[in-house]
């Protein structure tokens, strides 16, 4: 039965506002939790905080370097929004990430003879779609199979890092001994423009990535496709929307987003392919940046530049306060858990809410001389 | 009146939610031995004020007696603690649990002081089973059960923690006629053991065969007490709504034209891979409303689906305009003229979260004018669902609210809306008015009639008899996934279409 107030616009202003209000609160409990612990280990957390805000803001070389620390993240990141919209838990931007650094670096080096303008194009475009495939796979079991993506993402994961491993020692490898690709050439190279910082226009390539993203969930058919089938894939269905194609849709745009994010880190900071020992973690924290965002890629960016930050200040906060860089692993677990426990947050919030609600209705019913 | 003192008393009751009063000033007395009804329109305040005596909202003023003290029901364990049980409307079981297991949850019988005492817990349930003859198997998982029974293990689980008031939340919504006829037996089982039954309807059919005694209650407010054979259903009626309503539908002599939609020889299974059609033959004619009786599970859900191509026939022809559309998915079935009124429109006719404006264009919204290329138009969806709201009465205060957030009848009136503004030449209307009040019935039926006089086809499929009979030019009977008989309304009775509907055996004796 309708209890509901009706609901005005200013009424799901708020709502929307609300997981705002969650995220930040979150991150301040993150902040206060990291103060304890700083604290217990008998460190004077405010010196602690000053090296990890210095590390970012300190100075105009620090700041560069942390643009450069988020770049990566704010491509999984969207990645993994995406993916969510539609339904879809893509716990493989990792792996779309790898790929999508191979392929760039392939890209950079065996393309030649061609202006920069293309070079760079192409060789983000190749990163995409290693993205793509690896996110479509997945997508495609799923639609064709019900294989869930969960574990799948997961397992194209380690097909990824071993993969790579396995070219990078073998057909690729383009160094005598290093286990690495040959370098890109300088026609692949995206601009640094703040030396001697590596910050390059990698960055706008993210912001860019965040418009279309937006732009292709609410703006576009394919998107209101993709959310019509997060939020109800039976009413999709009902409508004529083909749900299983719509899941391989998502996933190969998440794909590519997390693939454009490895191409991004090649050409504009490591010109190459390096081998990796391990998985490089862009992928795990885009999921965490995705879930501060709320999903929406405004959200997805303000959460790459937080985790950015707090991930080049813990190095700083060991080195300059002594405090051990773990402490901002469980700051940043901290953050996610208020984020995920999102009830907690959302009685306090609300509590504060009725308090201030209360105080307008008496307010208005005094005026008015009662409610409707 | 009754000479015993009430059971519970509730005066002077106010709740206010911001914007909104939900109950102004409301006394109510429920006498032991009794089935109450509190009737009223949706949102009219019925389900709050339970909610309040079963201690799921505070009330702002007014006092709660029982047995003649004082109370406070500061939660649901308190309401239980007195004796008063409450029975959703969506059912709180858990689906892997037995029937056992779900009644004795949270108040299990215990052995050794660490072991749950399951044969014990068996025999209670049996035995409590018996006492209010409500039939459930206690060793039956309750995913695997009827509606019907996951509705008597609530009432179960109710009465083993106690109960001696027992609530029910709209109990008839869920369920069969044939359900609902067991569930006026226990009722009037439970009433005779000396219990209080407090239910919450907006149907006045149910109320008159049901209940003792009604409470009506419009906006927040009582507005009477009355004995159930005192009053006419017309009269209920009335009360409920604040003004005339006419119960009967009004329409003119059908006219009908060339057949819109022709079915021959149609089988499909049902998603456990078991055969729902059993070739199916049915037609349906421009300016005529067919309506589709029968007991659930006899094909209907089949039959819709395969007609708006969410289900792919195994065998058989479907022909639209005389078109072969059988293979057609249902976009290409949509494109060719027909609309959909689905029987689950929370889960199937709209999308929750979405607002009413990207869900009036819901399955249009590929096209023009509301697409170009793959873009989304705002402008023009925004200007087609500010039409619709205004053209289809969608009581809102505005076009980007989600559908989430508004009444079961609005919501409704978008989907409704929505089909009808597309006019197809065949409509299915699915159980086009389940769960709304009279006003908004009144309105469903009156668009339905509106359209068959344009010359279009309806396809009705409702478990409500009653409506099936009043709207219907034409009533169909399908019975395991045929159609075993034609009839018209007009020389029919609910009596013979019960029987029908259970396969025509006469000796059957129990129509719906």
């Amino acid at each position: 039965m309708a209890s509901e107030a009706p609901k005005g616009s200013w009424v799901n202003r708020v709502a929307k506002l609300d997981r705002l209000w969650i995220s930040l609160i979150a991150v301040t409990f993150g902040v206060i939790v990291g103060g304890v612990i700083i604290l217990s280990v008998g460190k004077n957390p405010i010196s602690a905080y000053g090296a990890l805000w210095k590390a970012s803001f300190g100075s105009t070389r620090d700041f560069g370097e942390a643009l450069v620390s988020m770049t990566p993240l704010m491509f999984t990141g969207l990645a993994v929004a995406f993916a969510f919209r539609t339904g879809l838990f893509n716990i493989g931007a990792e792996g779309q990430f790898i790929v999508g650094q191979m392929a760039a670096a392939v890209a950079g080096y065996a393309i030649v003879g061609v202006p920069s303008w293309l070079h760079i194009t192409l060789a983000l475009l190749a990163g995409a779609l290693a993205g793509a495939v690896w996110g479509g796979i997945p997508g495609y079991l799923k639609a064709r199979l019900g294989a869930h993506e969960v574990i799948n993402t997961i397992m194209m994961n380690y097909i990824a890092l071993h993969f790579t491993h396995y070219l990078v020692n073998g057909p690729l490898k383009g160094h005598a001994f290093l286990p690495v690709t040959q370098t890109v050439s300088n026609s692949a190279k995206l601009w640094r423009f703040f030396p001697p910082t590596r910050a390059n226009t990698g960055i706008f390539v993210a912001i860019a990535a965040a418009a279309v993203v937006y732009y292709i969930l609410w703006r576009t058919t394919i998107g209101y496709d993709c959310r019509a089938v997060g939020h109800s894939p039976d009413a999709a269905g009902y409508a004529g929307i083909n749900v299983s194609r719509t899941m391989v849709t998502s996933m190969l745009i998440s794909g590519a987003m997390a693939g454009l994010g490895g191409a991004v880190l090649v050409l504009g900071v490591q010109h190459k392919f390096y081998d990796l020992f391990g998985f490089t973690g862009y992928g795990f924290d885009g999921i965490a940046v995705a879930l501060i965002g709320n999903n929406h890629p405004v959200g997805v960016l303000a959460g790459s530049a937080l985790f950015g930050v707090l991930s080049r200040g813990s190095q700083r906060m060991q080195s300059v306060a002594g405090v051990p860089k773990e402490v901002i692993g469980i700051m940043q677990a901290a953050i996610i858990l208020f984020v995920a426990a999102d009830e907690v947050v959302r009685r306090i919030v609300r509590w504060r809410r009725a308090k201030a609600l209360q105080v307008a209705t008496a307010t208005r019913d005094e005026v008015e001389g009662g409610t409707v | 009146m009754d000479k015993r003192p009430p059971v519970v008393e509730m005066r002077g009751i106010v709740k206010t939610f911001p914007g909104v009063v939900a109950n102004r000033n409301v006394d109510l007395r429920i006498y032991p031995g009794e089935v109450h009804a509190l009737l009223g329109e949706n949102g009219a305040g019925k389900t709050t004020l339970m909610n309040i005596l079963y201690g799921l909202y505070p009330a702002d003023s007014g006092q709660i007696w029982v047995r003649g003290q004082k109370v406070a029901v500061q939660n649901p364990n308190a309401a239980i603690g007195l004796g008063i049980g409450m029975v959703h409307q969506h059912f709180m079981l858990i689906p892997s649990f037995t029937v056992t297991e779900n009644i004795v949850l949270g108040k299990e019988p215990v052995r050794s002081r660490a072991f749950v005492d399951m044969r014990a817990a068996a025999e209670t349930v049996q035995e409590l089973s018996q006492r209010y003859g409500l039939k459930v198997d206690p060793h039956a998982r309750v995913e695997s059960i009827s509606v019907g029974m996951q509705q008597r293990v609530e009432i179960l689980k109710a009465l083993y923690r106690g109960a001696e008031v027992l609530i029910l939340d709209e109990p008839t919504a869920v369920l069969t006629p044939q359900e609902v006829e067991e569930l006026k037996d226990i009722t009037d089982g439970l009433a005779s053991q000396g219990k209080a039954v407090i239910f919450i309807t907006h149907k006045l059919k149910e109320v008159k065969e049901m209940s003792s005694r009604i409470t009506v209650i419009r906006r927040g407010e009582v507005v009477g007490q009355v004995s159930t054979h005192d009053v006419s259903a017309a009269q209920l009626a009335n009360m409920m709504v604040g003004r005339e309503v006419d119960l009967r539908v009004a329409k003119k002599e059908a006219n009908p034209g060339a057949t819109v939609l022709c079915l021959s020889n149609v089988e499909a299974f049902d998603d456990r891979g078991l055969p729902a059609l059993r070739g199916l033959d049915l037609e349906i004619r421009r300016g005529e409303i067919l309506g589709l009786a029968g007991v659930d599970g006899n094909g209907q859900t089949e039959l819709v689906e395969v007609v708006s191509g969410l289900r792919r026939p195994t065998s058989g022809q479907i022909q639209l305009n005389g078109r072969d559309v059988t293979k057609l998915p249902v976009r290409g079935k949509t494109a060719s003229g027909i609309g959909h009124i689905p029987e689950d429109r929370q889960r199937y006719g709209v999308v929750m979260d979405f607002s009413i404006a990207e869900n009036s264009v819901l399955g249009a919204q590929h096209k023009k004018p509301f697409a170009a290329g793959i873009s989304l138009r705002y402008d023009r969806i925004r200007q087609y669902a500010r039409r619709l709201v205004q053209e289809y009465d969608v009581r809102t205060p505005g076009i980007d609210v989600p559908v989430s957030k508004l009444s079961g009848g609005n919501q409704q009136k978008v989907v409704v809306g929505r089909e009808l503004d597309r006019d197809p030449d065949l409509l299915i209307a699915a159980q086009p008015t389940r769960g709304l009040d009279v006003g908004a019935i009144e309105f469903v039926h009156r668009r339905l009639v509106e359209h068959r006089d344009q010359g279009n086809a309806v396809l009705l499929v409702s478990f409500e008899l009653d409506e099936v009979m009043a709207l219907s030019d034409r009533i169909a009977v399908i019975y395991e996934g045929k159609i075993v008989a034609v009839v018209d309304p007009n020389e029919t009775s609910e009596e013979e279409l019960g029987l029908l509907m259970a396969g025509g055996h006469v000796e059957a004796g129990k129509g719906a």
